[in-house]
Parts: structure tokens; C-alpha cells; sequence
């Protein structure tokens, strides 16, 4: 029988966990915005220099606050929050499962919760094997906070048992697979947006037009290739394991529902986001393809995934409308 | 191709489509060709697939619901009837989807033969020779060693176990990760034997549902079941004869109604075997040979004695109602057309846990049989059973019939009668439950199944596995020190690359 205490408190540390991103969102944007303002002293200084250079009258330096060793630290500060908030997301959903007597994945605000999890988890594990840099923290916790309060407030359902089609073992390796897939597949969709982002302000700076407001964002960024080999090193992972997913459900649904597979609507979404992730995978490596368009791709197939989970859930009838 | 290319090129991906010789009188035919297995055009394909499969995601298919394609076609009486002609409620048996995928599939197969070729043939050569200058490999490295050359060449050997090595001269040439094109080809492959597996189990796989009482049971033929699905290549003699009984449907609920449990005990025999039991439930089917039965819905029957005017039984059964709404409120239909005098029908609910709103209306509160009752209105008259035209067993057709007590409902509780002026009597004895059962064979199912498999590792082998290359050169003359050289390639993931190269060389150097 579910339990409403470990309940409750697995709902309070989830909201610990909400408040500690954005305030680990607020650390990388300070290490941002710092690092900008040090950038400009350094282009101040460097045309005072070519002034100098130039032999004209000597220019006093400029008084613009001299950046010192802070920026870094906010940015260390900003991780360990986000080591600290995924701990405590963490113990949330597993107290949920506690709560519920069962995997903590049974209905649209679990699963949310957990995907969410997953996309901290991999861009942690990015961070820690150097693939990118920490400040890029600031756009991955935004829509993780984001997408992690909106679930909490659209979808919260109260700890309880599952409805019988769910009572399968199976829930526990269809649906953690799914979690993991989708967890990297939403982190690689956003890198995949920064990437076109970056890609705009280079072109934007090649073109010697200063940007604007997104596209100027992209100065904070890691530079495109550097985005780019890591939303296909995420998307190389998923994709198997989002493979896997699907045909472990179609074995559960062979169990539940007598057939592997029947275009149900949730099938059918799969269906369309494992074909669109598969077309990034053949695109990036085609010519004429690579690049830009096979980031809008990979931007495509994480909309398909979205409508997967959250339009076909809660618009369109079918044998996964459970929660 | 140059030298450096030819041992550079570290894909059997084909090259981009070539025009075709002039005066070539297959050259139209040749391009055509080349176009569609390019991968460009597989690309196009694939996109397309996902864009062609939008419509089967959002609106209503006939193959999973019918009634609602019906009900969307006359809601939208401009739209609907146009949709329908371009076959968007039939997606996925629709012609140019059919035309999508097996261009798609036209396309892969027509790459996979020369990959397949190509990659033996590199699977039995030995990797190409040393490039003329290593220095312009994307790593390298050289040294001085106070070795002789063939120690120097010895110790590098060593250090690439788990390569495949060739020695030329003073050269070696090394190669690893060969599985990378393997596993991209096993994956394709089984798509292609995934298909193949669909396309049994259409044609000669079968499914057909049946409506059963407590108490009842059906055999697996034909003629048993309410709704049959063939396979358009199924042979009935393929059905496995078994037969089942209903013995008992159990269904638990929580508090709020909420469904937990269902449970349908049965009694199952192949043909001439002895009865066994089994517990169907939802996630967990009885398989009997290829087939497989599975529990697939459920409601209440309620058990209903009907009586002439002289007292003679017409009916002592159980009446199956349809649920209507997750309190499986449900709807009945009886008709008695074997009635000395006029024929009488009647029409109703079923409401397990029956409350009554202010305005006298009947319904459920609870999925549950706490407060079973059924309410119905009765009609005597025609039914209309004996025109010719074929009726449901779940309308009544009063065109042609009088309402009793002018259409005013009496609600029966279990051992309560109606008495109809007529002088027949309608008694509603208790309640049973029915299940519906689905019985599906597919003999394309195990291919399927071992296709997702080879998928799966197919496609680690092809991401995680990199293929890389590396030479070393060995030179100096007598007297003077060993100079070796080191050189090598990968196309994925060249920073990895790069520190494996820094511990192979540090390796070579001990």
C-alpha cells in the first residue's frame, strides 16, 4: 500500500532539487557572465596597447574592474550544486519507489522526473570525462528546471499501485530503458540547438555583423565542432539503447496485448523518432548533410520524442494512456 | 587514387554517384540505379517514412479503432471522406507507404550487397601498405632507438596486440576494429529479416476474439469466434485445435475505483488431452503449440429467466452487456422472439454499484458488483428478427414494437420479476461475468524477434567499435641509430585515438 509519508518527503526533495538547479543554473550564468566582462577588460587593454603602439599620446588605463580569480570559483560552486541537486533528485525518486512499492516510473510525472535525472546524470558524466565544459551547465539546467516544474505542477500524480497492464517486470526494462534513452536524447536535442546557435554566431561573425540577442548567447559557448561531436557522442549512445527500449515493449506488448506490434499511437511516435534519430546518424555522415542540417535533425527527432511522451499521452487515445 | 588515400580510406562507404559511360545503352537505367541506393536517396527515404507515418500517429486508424474512424469521417463530412480516399485512416496498409518502405528497403539492400562484398574483401586483405609520409598522418610520432631495425619492428609488434599486423620489409602495417562494418552490416541485415518476419506473420498469421460467459468455453476454430482476422495466406487447417473453458473471471478494484487485478480461470484441453488449468491474466497469456491466448476485456452478464404466459422457459441465460463508462454502467439488449403471443424485447443497463441522481437517473458508482441492479424498458410487438435484414445481438430494432408502461423503466434487483402484460415474465436471477479472450498465432514472430536481436548488437558493434589504422617504419643504416616512425588513422572519435596512440607508441618505446 502506498506510503504518504516517504511520499511526501520524496515530493519535498524533488522541490530541494528544483531550487538547487536553478541556483547551480544562476553559478554557471555568473561564471558566463564574469568571464564576459574579464573578455572585454582584455579587449580594452589590448586597444590601449595598439594606441600606445600607434605613438599617439599616452592613454591612462581605463577604469573598469580588474576580474580576478572569482568567475572560476562561482563556476565550481554552480557544479557541486548541481552534484548536490542530483543527490537529492536522486533519493526523491527512489523514495518514491518506496513509497509506491514499485519502480518509480509508473506514470507521466515519475517518468518526467527521472528523464530528468538522466539528462543531469549525462551532462555530469560530460563534464567529468572533459567533453565540455562546465559553464555550459547554465543551458543545460535551464530547461531541466524548467521541464522538471512543469512536470511537478502538470503532472504530479499522488504515490500509488499501477494499473494491471503496467504489473510486468517488464516495466522495469522497458520503461528504465526508454528513461535512459530519453534522457540523453532531450540533453543531445538542446546541445544540438546550442550547436545551431553557435554555428549562427560564427557565421554571424565571419560575416563581421555582431550579433544579436539569442544568437550573440553563442560567444558563451563551446565552439560548434566541440558541440557537434558531443550531441553525436549522446545520440551514438541512445540510440541503441532507445532500439532496445522499443523492442523490449514490443515483447511486453506481445505478452499484454497479443500482437509485438500494432501502431498504436505511442508505437507509431517511437516508431517516428527511432527513423528521424537514425536519419541523424546516416546524415552526419553523408555530405551535403552534415553539419547544420543533421543538427536540425537531431532537433526534429527530439520534438518527435516530446509528442511521443506528452501530446500522445494526453491527446491522443490509445493504449498507453494510463496516466 | 592516391597512395595516401587508398590507405586512408577507412570506410567502405560507396563513393558519391558517378555519370555513367556515354553511348551506354543501360545508362539511364544504370543512374537510376546508382540514385537509389546512393545514400542521399536513402536519406530522402527515411525522412519520408517518418514525415508518411505523422498522420497514422494523430489521427484515428481502422486498424486499431474502427468506430471512431466512423465517427471522425461523419464528423468531418468534408474533410473525413477526402482523408479517407488518401487512405490517411489506413496508414500503415496504405499504398504509399507500402511504396516508401519498399523503395527504403529496394534502396538498402541494393548498398548491402557491395558493402557485404567490399568488406570481405577487407576482411581478407592485409591492411594497406605505409604511407610515403607519416608525418602527415593526423598522429605521429618518431624516435631514435639503440636497437637493431628488427628488434625495434619485434618490440612495436608487441605493443599492438590485438591488432592485425603485416610486416613488409622494414614496414608494419596495423589495423583494428574491423567489427565496426560488421556490426553496421549485421544491423541492416536484420532489418531486412525483420521484415521479412512482418511479412510472414501478415500473411499467414491469424487473430480472432470471442466473447465468454462463466460457465462456458469456445474451441479454437473458426466458427467460435464473434470477429476473426486472417492472414491474407492463412490456411485454417493451421489453427492448433485446443479448446477453453471459463471457469471463473475475477476483477479486483481499489477504493477510487481504480482497476488492480483480473484474473480468468480456465480449463484448457488440447484436442482429446486431458483438461488442465491455467490463470489467464493481463501480461500473462496461455500459450498452447503457436498459439497464444490472452485476456483482453471484461464486463457482466447477468443471468436472466424468461417465461412464457403458460410458464413454459423460453431463456435461462446469461445476457452479456456492454460497459460503457470505467464504472461499467453497461448496456443490454434481450429479445424473446419464441413467445406464444406478441414478441417482446427489452432495453437497459446494467450497473454494478447503482446509485440514482436526483432527476431518477441510473448509474454506477463503483466498477465493483456491490449494488448490482438492472433497469430496463420493455417493448412487445415485431422484432424484426425474421426480415431478412441481419441484426446485432446488441440493438433493438422497435420500430415496429410498443413501449410497456409507456417507455417507463423499472430497475430489477437479483430474484426480482417483471411481469409484462402479455403475461411473459422476465426474472433477473443473478450475476455472472464474461471475458473476452484474443487467440493470435504468428509464425513470423521467432524471426522477428532474433532480427531485433541482431539489431541490437549490430548496432553497438557499429557506434561503439572504432576502426583505426597504424603503420611504423624502421630505418638507419650500420652504425648509425635505429629511426622509427609512427603513424595513424581513425575516423571516430580522434581525441580517444590520440591517447591510445600516445600509450601504444610509449609502449614501443620501453
Amino acid at each position: 500500500m502506498p506510503d504518504k509519508g516517504l511520499g511526501q518527503l520524496s515530493d519535498g526533495l524533488l522541490f530541494t532539487a528544483v531550487v538547487v538547479y536553478a541556483l547551480a543554473m544562476l553559478g554557471y550564468a555568473g561564471e558566463q557572465a564574469s568571464r564576459k566582462a574579464r573578455r572585454a577588460v582584455t579587449a580594452v587593454r589590448a586597444e590601449s596597447r595598439v594606441l600606445l603602439g600607434a605613438g599617439g599620446p599616452p592613454v591612462s588605463a581605463p577604469a573598469v574592474p580588474v576580474v580576478t580569480e572569482r568567475p572560476s570559483r562561482a563556476g565550481r560552486i554552480a557544479l557541486v550544486l548541481t552534484l548536490g541537486g542530483w543527490l537529492v533528485h536522486a533519493t526523491s525518486l527512489v523514495l518514491r519507489g518506496f513509497a509506491a512499492g514499485r519502480v518509480p516510473w509508473g506514470n507521466m510525472f515519475e517518468f518526467s522526473s527521472a528523464v530528468a535525472l538522466v539528462a543531469v546524470t549525462a551532462f555530469l558524466l560530460l563534464v567529468g570525462r572533459g567533453a565540455v565544459e562546465r559553464s555550459l551547465g547554465a543551458f543545460v539546467m535551464l530547461p531541466v528546471v524548467l521541464y522538471l516544474g512543469l512536470a511537478s505542477s502538470v503532472l504530479y500524480t499522488e504515490a500509488g499501485p499501477l494499473v494491471p497492464a503496467l504489473n510486468s517486470y517488464w516495466i522495469k526494462i522497458h520503461v528504465a530503458a526508454a528513461v535512459v534513452a530519453s534522457g540523453s536524447f532531450l540533453l543531445s536535442g538542446v546541445i544540438a540547438l546550442l550547436y545551431l546557435l553557435r554555428s549562427r554566431y560564427d557565421a554571424g561573425v565571419e560575416a563581421r555583423k555582431s550579433p544579436r540577442f539569442p544568437v550573440s548567447l553563442g560567444a558563451q559557448l563551446p565552439s560548434a565542432p566541440v558541440l557537434d561531436r558531443v550531441s553525436y557522442s549522446v545520440i551514438a549512445f541512445a540510440f541503441p539503447v532507445w532500439t532496445f527500449a522499443i523492442i523490449a515493449g514490443a515483447i511486453w506488448a506481445e505478452a499484454a496485448w497479443g500482437r509485438y506490434w500494432g501502431w498504436d499511437p505511442k508505437e507509431t511516435w517511437s516508431f517516428i523518432t527511432w527513423v528521424l534519430y537514425a536519419g541523424y546518424l546516416h546524415a552526419r555522415a553523408t555530405a551535403g548533410w552534415k553539419g547544420r542540417k543533421a543538427a536540425w535533425v537531431a532537433v526534429a527527432a527530439a520534438v518527435a520524442l516530446v509528442i511521443d511522451y506528452y501530446v500522445v499521452n494526453i491527446f491522443v487515445v490509445g493504449l498507453h494512456s494510463y496516466a | 587514387m592516391t597512395e595516401l588515400d587508398e590507405a586512408t580510406r577507412l570506410t567502405t562507404q560507396p563513393a558519391p554517384v558517378q555519370q555513367p559511360r556515354r553511348g551506354d545503352p543501360f545508362g539511364p537505367l544504370r543512374l537510376g540505379w546508382r540514385q537509389l541506393t546512393s545514400m542521399r536517396t536513402a536519406l530522402l527515404l527515411l525522412f519520408l517514412l517518418a514525415l508518411a507515418s505523422v498522420p497514422g500517429g494523430f489521427l484515428p486508424q481502422t486498424s486499431l479503432n474502427p468506430i471512431r474512424v466512423d465517427q471522425y469521417i461523419r464528423e468531418h463530412r468534408t474533410l473525413g471522406p477526402l482523408l479517407d480516399r488518401l487512405q490517411l485512416f489506413d496508414v500503415f496498409s496504405s499504398t504509399w507507404f507500402s511504396a516508401i518502405y519498399l523503395l527504403l528497403f529496394i534502396s538498402l539492400v541494393g548498398c548491402l550487397v557491395p558493402r557485404t562484398r567490399l568488406h570481405l574483401k577487407a576482411l581478407l586483405t592485409k591492411p594497406p601498405k605505409v604511407p610515403r609520409s607519416l608525418a602527415k598522418l593526423p598522429v605521429s610520432e618518431r624516435w631514435e632507438s639503440d636497437a637493431d631495425v628488427d628488434t625495434a619492428l619485434a618490440q612495436a609488434r608487441s605493443a599492438l596486440r590485438g591488432w592485425r599486423v603485416v610486416r613488409r620489409g622494414d614496414e608494419l602495417s596495423a589495423e583494428k576494429g574491423y567489427l565496426r562494418e560488421t556490426g553496421n552490416l549485421v544491423f541492416h541485415l536484420s532489418l531486412v529479416l525483420l521484415l521479412v518476419g512482418i511479412a510472414i506473420g501478415a500473411f499467414r498469421g491469424f487473430k480472432g476474439t470471442v466473447l465468454v460467459v462463466e460457465g462456458r468455453g469456445f474451441s479454437n476454430t473458426i466458427a467460435s469466434y464473434d470477429d476473426v482476422h486472417p492472414g491474407r495466406r492463412f490456411s485454417p487447417a493451421s489453427l492448433v485445435p485446443f479448446s477453453v473453458d471459463l471457469k471463473d473471471f475475477r476483477a479486483t478494484y481499489g477504493d477510487d475505483g481504480k482497476a488492480l487485478t483480473f484474473n480468468a480461470d480456465v480449463s484448457w484441453s488440447k484436442l482429446g488431452g486431458t483438461p488442465k488449468g491455467y490463470d489467464v491474466r493481463v501480461n500473462h497469456p496461455l500459450a498452447v503449440d503457436g498459439a497464444k491466448l490472452y485476456l483482453i476485456g471484461h464486463g457482466y452478464a447477468p443471468h436472466i429467466l424468461v417465461k412464457d404466459a403458460d410458464g413454459t422457459v423460453l431463456d435461462d441465460a446469461p445476457v452479456p452487456c456492454l460497459p460503457q463508462d470505467p464504472q461499467f454502467l453497461s448496456t443490454c439488449v434481450i429479445k424473446q422472439p419464441s413467445t406464444k403471443g406478441k414478441q417482446v424485447g427489452f432495453r437497459g443497463v446494467f450497473t454494478p454499484t447503482t446509485v440514482t441522481d436526483e432527476g431518477g437517473r441510473v448509474g454506477s458508482a463503483y466498477p465493483g458488483p456491490k449494488n448490482p441492479a438492472l433497469t430496463l424498458t420493455a417493448f412487445v410487438g415485431n422484432l424484426g428478427i425474421d426480415s431478412g435484414i441481419p441484426q446485432s445481438v446488441y440493438t433493438l430494432e422497435t420500430k415496429s414494437m410498443t413501449p410497456v408502461d409507456n417507455g417507463q423503466a423499472r430497475a430489477l434487483l437479483p430474484g426480482q420479476s417483471w411481469k409484462l402484460p402479455t403475461g411473459v415474465t422476465l426474472t433477473y436471477v443473478d450475476t455472472r461475468e464474461w471475458a473476452t479472450f484474443q487467440v493470435t498465432q504468428d509464425p513470423g514472430k521467432l524471426l522477428a524477434l532474433i532480427a531485433s536481436v541482431g539489431m541490437v548488437a549490430g548496432l553497438m558493434l557499429s557506434l561503439f567499435v572504432r576502426r583505426r589504422r597504424l603503420w611504423v617504419r624502421a630505418g638507419g643504416g650500420p652504425g648509425e641509430p635505429t629511426t622509427v616512425q609512427v603513424g595513424g588513422l581513425a575516423r571516430t572519435d580522434p581525441d580517444r585515438f590520440a591517447s591510445e596512440f600516445a600509450a601504444i607508441t610509449a609502449r614501443m618505446r620501453e
